[in-house]
Formats: structure tokens, C-alpha cells, sequence
């Protein structure tokens, strides 16, 4: 009977899954959608401790269970409020991680059991499977993380996607031996098991390693729907449905946005993982044309005058952690009745959607951010645009050179306003390697420095003129 | 063959679920991307499940099978947990200000 109605449980859960991701993708019901989500994932967690029930037997180790639960639960709590907004990518990729590291356990576990039993190859593939897909996950997710917070840095040597073929190639190799000699599990089951596990957590690392920063929220995706797929092997062995239709709808949901977010970008996934930018950055440096740097004061003038001002934030603002800054120096301008409008580049950021978050976090209202389409609209009127820590995603190359390595690519077209003020922190080139021709350009004054500190000076000036 | 035999239902729902995942995001707004990454990061939490059955399924004895049980456990629900409470905090920040 219990079973029955843990089945009815399991449904609903997997019922919220889908109506969460469904809600999800609306703004306006978004969280609504996580917290339903949230909701099924407790009843599910709850009727399995309480109902399920193993050849009429229930689930032992209470103790063990909630001190587990307890454990994760308030870690997780912590971890997840306690993190700061900028830090958000590197969170999730290492949330991601634990649950591709949970998944390769419960393989690991599974098959130690097993060996006392009767083995079937259905059994022993699902647990292969989760073990290899969930370690690779956990492996990946880890260097990813590290290297979104710097501790990691980029690492390629030569021939080293040759190595992560045979790496891969010898894990399969490993793996389908065990299938085939499955006839009662022996030591060298166990030897060869072991070998695939730490096959996969190698291929993890070695496949995440030479990927650039800026490209990890393309892997982060990528892993998520790994491990989704990890957790629908754990469905496929104990028959669980929710496991199946949580982990599936994960891996198919995480590789359509991997797809998406590429696509953003203009680059394909394979690109993105082999990273054809990596060559580009050694490449012949082109001639620098001359470029005209702006006093702090000037810039203050020239925005305080403005109508309009358009700023366009990027990377540089979320590494400095500008995003408050920026929304004062936006209030200061609208005080002095200048209109400013943010323009969201899709990939802008760490990830997309990245910058919408962070200053919404600053108390940025929603409709002063203008998505690409409406920004480029927009800026044939605009007086001035404000560049913050921004570079490829305004590179005017993407239209008109057909030989740059970022042809192509969606931009917002910021040449098209009355002035440009860049600020980076050096003239060192954006993560795709190439000069921005936008700089070298007449109505373009660069303003260097760190751009929290910028916007705080800018303040203080625009407070005096 | 047997085991798409006994398996032919979840299968089934492989087969659905995959679609619907699809149908599901192909509309999702740029500015939802990391949202709802981080979201559907926490609902693949559900191998938390997974981690329960094996935990209460260990003898009381094997104590191999408890350490990594329990680890599984706490893993996982660091996955789901912190999962949830991270995209809330992302979408707390999403109400329309007056």
C-alpha cells in the first residue's frame, strides 16, 4: 500500500520538475517555479525516507539519513546565502559538482554491493554509466570552479586533446571489458572498476582544463546536463521514476541552453570545447592604431551634460564588483537629468543573464535594462555610451571583418551613438585575443582603470559639476 | 534485449521527458539563462534519492558502505539544498520595483 502512494508521490514530483522548469523560463513566474520545484523535490525526499520499501523491506539508518540530510542542508544554506552575487557561476558550478560526485558514490556503493549478488548486464551498465558520467561531472565541475575563482589557471599543452581521446578511449575500452566478461565479478572486476573511476575523474580534468574562463558558463551547462543524465542512471537502477524524469529533463534542458548559450555567442559547441581561440591569441598582433585616453573630470563633464547616456556593463564590471557603483553613478546622472539606459549584451558577463542579475542586485530597476535589439534601436540617439568593462561584445570587427574570429557575432553596435567612453583596466585585448577596433576609433575615449574605482571618482565629479 | 524488455516504461518516459525538456527552454528569455540553469542544477539534485535508498539499505555493519552512504547523502543534499536557496536569491532579485 505505501508503495503505492510513494508512487503517486514520485508523480507529483515529477509533475512539479516540469511545471518549475516550465515556470522557469517566464520572468515573471520564475520564482515561483524554483520554490514549487523545491516543494516536490521535499515530498519526494520525505516519501522515499518514510515509504520505500525494498522486497517488503523498509529503509533503515534513520540516523545516519537526517544527520546527512542535516549536514548538507545547513552547509548548503549557508554556502548558498553567504555567497556573494559576482561569485553566483562558480557556486553553481560547485553545487553541480556535488551532485556528479553523489551519483558516482551510489554507483561506487552499488557495486560493491552487487558483487555479492547476481549481476545483469542492464544493472551493471546503468552503474557503469552512472559512475563515468557522474565522476567526469564532479571532475569537471571542480576545475571549473577553480578557475572561475582564479585559484586555476588555463592549462593546455600540445597534443592534449590526442591524450583526452585515449584517456576517453581506454575508459570505454575498461568499462565494456567489465560488461562483457560479466559472468560472476571477480577481483579484476573491482581492479578494472576502480580504473574506470579514476579514467573519468582524469578525462574531467583534462577536458575542462585547457577551456578558457570566460567560456566556463558554456561548461557549467554542459556538466549540469551531465549530471542530470547521471541521476536518471540512478532511476534506471532502482526504478525510480522521479530520478528518471528529473535527470532526463535536466540532461535535455541543460544541453539545449549549453546550445543556446553558445549560439549567443555565435560559436558552436565544438568550438567552445576544442577552442579554436586559443590559436587566435598568438596570432600576428595587428598594427595598434592610436587611441585617445580621457580625464576623469572631462568624462564627468561629458556624461553630466549628456541627454542620454547608454551604459554598457561587461565583464570587467563583475570581476571589479561594480555593480553598485554603477547604479549610483546612474542615480547621480538622473539626478542632474541625464536619462541613462543599460544595454544587455546576451553573453555579457559570466554568464548570460549574469549581468541582469548583478544589477538587479544593486537595485537597478528591470525596464531601464534594454536587451540587444532595443539597445542598438536605441543608440543612434544616444549622446554618450559608458563601456564598462566590455570588449568583444561591442567589437565592431563582428560585422564588417570578415576575417575576425568573432564574425558574425550579434553586437551591440555603440559606433552608432554620438560618443564612446571605454573603460578597461589596460589595452589588453578581450578573452576572443583580438584588437577592438572600437578604441582606435575618433568619437572614442578610453578611461582606464578598475571600473569600480572609476565610477566612484565619476561620482564624486559629477557631484561638483 | 531483456533489459529494454523490463525496462520498456522508463524508457518511455526517457524518450518523453527528453522532448519536453527540449519544448521547455527553447523560449526561455537571455536574461533567464543563468536562473535557470542554476534551477534545473538543483532538480538533477533528485540522485539525492538514489543516495537515500543505498544509505538505508546498508547493514548496519558494513561500514564502508555507511561512510560512503552518508558522504552520498550530504553531497547531495549540499546539491539540492544549496541548489534552491542559490536560484531563489538569483530571482529575488527579479521583482519589478516600483
Amino acid at each position: 500500500m505505501s508503495f503505492s502512494v510513494l508512487s503517486i508521490i514520485y508523480l507529483l514530483g515529477s509533475v512539479t520538475f516540469i511545471i518549475g522548469l516550465k515556470m522557469l523560463s517566464h520572468p515573471a513566474t520564475a520564482r515561483k517555479g524554483n520554490l514549487i520545484a523545491a516543494g516536490g523535490m521535499t515530498l519526494a525526499i520525505l516519501g522515499t525516507i518514510f515509504l520505500y520499501e525494498h522486497n517488503g523491506e523498509r529503509l533503515h539508518n534513520y540516523g545516519w539519513i537526517f544527520t546527512g540530510l542535516l549536514i548538507g542542508g545547513v552547509i548548503g544554506v549557508l554556502a548558498a546565502k553567504k555567497v556573494k552575487m559576482t561569485a553566483m557561476p562558480e557556486m553553481v558550478s560547485l553545487f553541480n559538482g556535488t551532485g556528479g560526485a553523489c551519483a558516482a558514490l551510489i554507483s561506487a556503493i552499488e557495486f560493491r554491493h552487487l558483487s555479492e549478488n547476481v549481476v545483469t548486464t542492464g544493472e551493471l551498465l546503468t552503474i557503469l554509466l552512472g559512475l563515468m558520467i557522474g565522476a567526469v561531472s564532479f571532475a569537471g565541475s571542480m576545475i571549473a570552479w577553480g578557475k572561475l575563482n582564479g585559484r586555476i589557471k588555463d592549462f593546455a599543452f600540445k597534443g592534449q586533446h590526442i591524450v583526452n581521446q585515449v584517456v576517453l578511449a581506454v575508459m570505454v575500452i575498461c568499462a565494456v571489458w567489465l560488461l562483457w566478461s560479466n559472468d560472476g565479478l571477480q577481483v579484476h572486476h573491482h581492479i578494472l572498476f576502480y580504473i574506470v573511476l579514476v579514467l573519468a575523474l582524469l578525462y574531467g580534468v583534462l577536458f575542462v582544463m585547457p577551456i578558457g574562463g570566460a567560456d566556463m558558463p558554456v561548461v557549467i551547462s554542459l556538466l549540469n546536463s551531465f549530471t542530470g543524465v547521471a541521476a536518471a542512471c540512478g532511476g534506471f537502477l532502482y526504478n525510480n521514476q522521479v530520478m528518471l524524469t528529473g535527470g532526463i529533463l535536466v540532461g535535455s534542458a541543460g544541453t539545449i541552453l549549453t546550445i543556446l548559450m553558445c549560439k549567443a555567442m555565435n560559436r558552436s559547441l565544438k568550438n567552445v570545447l576544442i577552442g579554436s581561440f586559443g590559436g587566435a591569441k598568438a596570432g600576428v598582433a595587428k598594427e595598434q592604431g592610436l587611441y585617445k585616453a580621457i580625464s576623469l573630470s572631462d568624462a564627468a563633464v561629458v556624461l553630466a551634460y549628456a541627454q542620454k547616456v547608454m551604459i554598457v556593463p561587461g565583464y570587467g564590471l563583475a570581476v571589479a564588483q561594480a555593480q553598485h557603483a554603477c547604479h549610483e553613478l546612474e542615480k547621480q546622472l538622473e539626478e542632474k537629468g541625464v536619462s541613462v539606459l543599460y544595454a544587455i549584451h546576451p553573453v555579457a558577463g559570466r554568464m548570460p543573464g549574469h549581468m541582469n542579475v548583478l544589477l538587479a542586485e544593486a537595485d537597478v530597476s528591470y525596464d531601464k535594462l534594454l536587451e540587444m535589439e532595443q539597445a542598438n534601436a536605441a543608440l543612434p540617439t544616444t549622446d554618450v555610451v559608458l563601456v564598462l568593462g566590455a570588449n568583444d561584445v561591442v567589437n565592431p570587427a563582428a560585422k564588417h571583418d570578415p576575417d575576425s574570429p568573432i564574425y558574425g557575432m550579434p553586437i551591440l553596435e555603440v559606433e552608432t551613438a554620438k560618443m564612446v567612453i571605454v573603460n578597461k583596466r589596460s589595452m589588453k585585448p578581450g578573452y576572443a585575443g583580438i584588437e577592438n577596433d572600437l578604441f582606435f576609433q575618433p568619437k572614442t575615449s578610453m578611461l582606464f582603470g578598475d571600473a569600480k574605482q572609476v565610477l566612484q571618482q565619476l561620482i564624486s565629479e559629477i557631484k561638483q559639476v | 534485449m531483456a533489459f529494454i524488455h523490463q525496462h520498456i516504461e522508463l524508457i518511455y518516459i526517457v524518450i518523453l521527458s527528453i522532448f519536453l525538456g527540449i519544448e521547455v527552454i527553447s523560449r526561455v528569455p537571455a536574461v533567464l539563462h543563468t536562473p535557470l540553469m542554476s534551477g534545473a542544477n538543483a532538480i538533477h539534485g533528485v540522485v539525492i534519492i538514489g543516495a537515500i535508498i543505498v544509505m538505508g539499505q546498508a547493514e548496519a555493519d558494513n561500514y564502508i558502505a555507511l561512510i560512503l552512504g552518508f558522504l552520498s547523502v550530504i553531497l547531495g543534499t549540499l546539491n539540492v539544498v544549496g541548489g534552491f536557496v542559490v536560484t531563489d536569491r538569483m530571482l529575488e532579485m527579479f521583482k519589478s520595483k516600483k
